[in-house]
């Protein structure tokens, strides 16, 4: 068996009298008593997030209000809780196709990120949405209409995705 | 002694209870806010003013639990244990005085003290002594292992530090020549404080109290890492705020003790200087009463946050092996200097 010795660290004189040292313990904690709170009064303060943030994944709308995504199904096939259902459809505009149905069921979504990072028209981004508390299950499957964000709001996240592709 | 004597003595007793259970109730508040304060937090503030209201709703809430009791109890003895802790938490305070002066109302004379006897040290040593039966009881009647075994912790680490306590008494004692409490105070007239008086009896009367109460770094009993929650383990509701209000009732009771004994109770040093009508003798040691216990209270709830719990071996060492020498040393020395004097 092999062995370590830790050298054990020697207690002066006062150290081993106990009260001085209590009483230096006890300025310090005097002393924190008046620094500056770190508490954030949350639900009037809120946090912003910083743009690498990976809050609830959203839809981006363009500013003619037409939703980015071609249903390619890219985003449901890498999903791995399978929180994505697509279903796609057929549009006369210029992309040709475009989603008829797009849900993502937020009780299943880790915010691992796969589906933006696989996207490849940047349709579905993370926003910055950290807030997610439902009394029901439907309430949890966010549907198109409650997907699509104004691509405006999404600028930081989209600005970041492209500085670090 | 006739009617209206054992009226204003209840009167006195329902005060002083009033008092206690309003101040276990702000108690909780400060201990939370200064707790905050220490790990720069900002603590309650959310149920009334600054969060002062916030011990009343948790009572509130507390006290609309179901009250378990578990099948395996003894629900005799379960049911008499927090009763014990409260009874005795509540009655040492009868012989403290809070002020010295006597005021007359309705043709009588009234002393500022619920019970002025002359045994009154030894009152106070032998009720906090049955304290530790209510945490004992509760520990064994509760028949889980975790309870047992912070019953048995509580009651190894009362009856350690109950004999340093004792000891570090007498050197009171034998100053002022007296048990009882008003001849201490009035003993320790101007600055001669017993503090000053006895500086090492004073550590480890202090230290002592912190373990007979059961207060960081002593609460061994209730360690939650390692006994869940120690002797209270299987209380809820009623039973269990009755435990609660015990300890934050010994808090004040210890800190009312140390500063009768040792911070010079209501005195106030040069207050005769002033000539000082009676009303504004009383109202002053009054005060000066209760800032001391403040402060006496605010240093317990400092330590918790400041110091980490002893291990047990530690605990008993530094009972037997530290303290008790030291009240030992602090008697004969005492002793000595009395006797050359």
């Amino acid at each position: 068996m092999s062995s370590t010795t830790v050298n054990k660290y020697e207690l002066t004189f006062w150290e081993k009298l106990y009260v001085p040292e209590i009483l230096k313990g006890m300025k310090l904690t005097l002393e924190q008593m008046f620094r500056k709170k770190e508490t954030r009064q949350y639900p009037e303060e809120k946090w912003v997030p910083p743009a690498s943030f990976r809050g609830a994944p959203v839809l981006v709308q363009e500013e003619n209000g037409v939703e980015r995504c071609v249903a390619c199904g890219l985003c449901s096939r890498v999903c791995p809780a399978l929180a994505i259902e697509v279903q796609a459809a057929e549009t006369s505009d210029e992309k040709e196709r475009f989603p008829a149905l797009f849900e993502i069921n937020m009780l299943r979504c880790i915010f691992c990120g796969f589906c933006e990072e696989v996207c490849p028209e940047e349709a579905i981004v993370m926003s910055q949405t950290y807030e997610m508390a439902f009394t029901k299950y439907e309430d949890a499957i966010f549907n198109k209409e409650r997907l699509l964000t104004p691509v405006e709001q999404l600028r930081p996240r989209l600005e970041y995705l492209r500085a670090h592709r | 002694m006739d009617l209206t004597d054992i009226l204003i003595t209840l009167a006195k007793i329902v005060i002083v209870f009033g008092i206690v259970l309003f101040t276990v109730a702000e108690l909780v508040y400060t201990e939370r806010k200064i707790s905050a304060w220490i790990q720069n937090r900002i603590g309650p503030n959310r149920v009334g003013w600054r969060g002062l209201l916030q011990p009343y709703a948790d009572v509130i809430k507390l006290l609309l639990k179901e009250d378990i009791v578990p099948v395996a109890a003894n629900r005799f003895i379960h049911t008499l244990a927090p009763i014990i802790s409260i009874v005795v938490a509540m009655s040492t305070l009868a012989v403290v005085p809070f002020a010295g002066a006597s005021f007359t109302l309705f043709d009588r004379e009234i002393t500022l003290v619920i019970a002025d006897v002359n045994i009154g040290i030894l009152y106070i040593l032998a009720l906090t002594s049955m304290g530790v039966y209510g945490l004992t009881l509760s520990g064994w009647s509760s028949n889980n292992k975790y309870s047992l075994l912070g019953g048995l912790r509580s009651s190894a680490q009362m009856i350690s530090y109950e004999l340093a306590m004792g000891l570090s008494v007498i050197g009171v004692v034998m100053v002022a020549g007296s048990l009882q409490l008003t001849k201490i105070v009035e003993h320790q007239s101007g600055w001669m404080w017993n503090m000053v008086l006895q500086p090492v009896g004073f550590i480890t009367f202090v230290v002592a109290s912190f373990a007979e109460t059961n207060r960081a770094p002593f609460d061994l009993p209730e360690a939650e890492p390692e006994l869940v929650g120690g002797y209270h383990t299987e209380y809820s509701s009623f039973k269990f705020a009755l435990f609660f209000l015990a300890e934050y009732a010994n808090m004040i009771t210890a800190s009312a003790v140390i500063t009768t004994l040792y911070l010079g109770g209501w005195q106030v040093p040069y207050l005769e200087l002033l000539n000082l009508p009676v009303w504004a003798n009383v109202i002053a040691q009054l005060l000066a009463f209760v800032l001391k216990v403040a402060f006496m209270l605010f240093v317990f709830q400092w330590v918790r946050w400041t110091v980490p719990r002893f291990r047990y071996d530690q605990l008993m060492d530094l009972g037997w092996k530290v303290m008790l020498p030291i009240a030992l040393a602090n008697v004969v020395v005492t002793a000595a200097v009395l006797l050359l004097m």
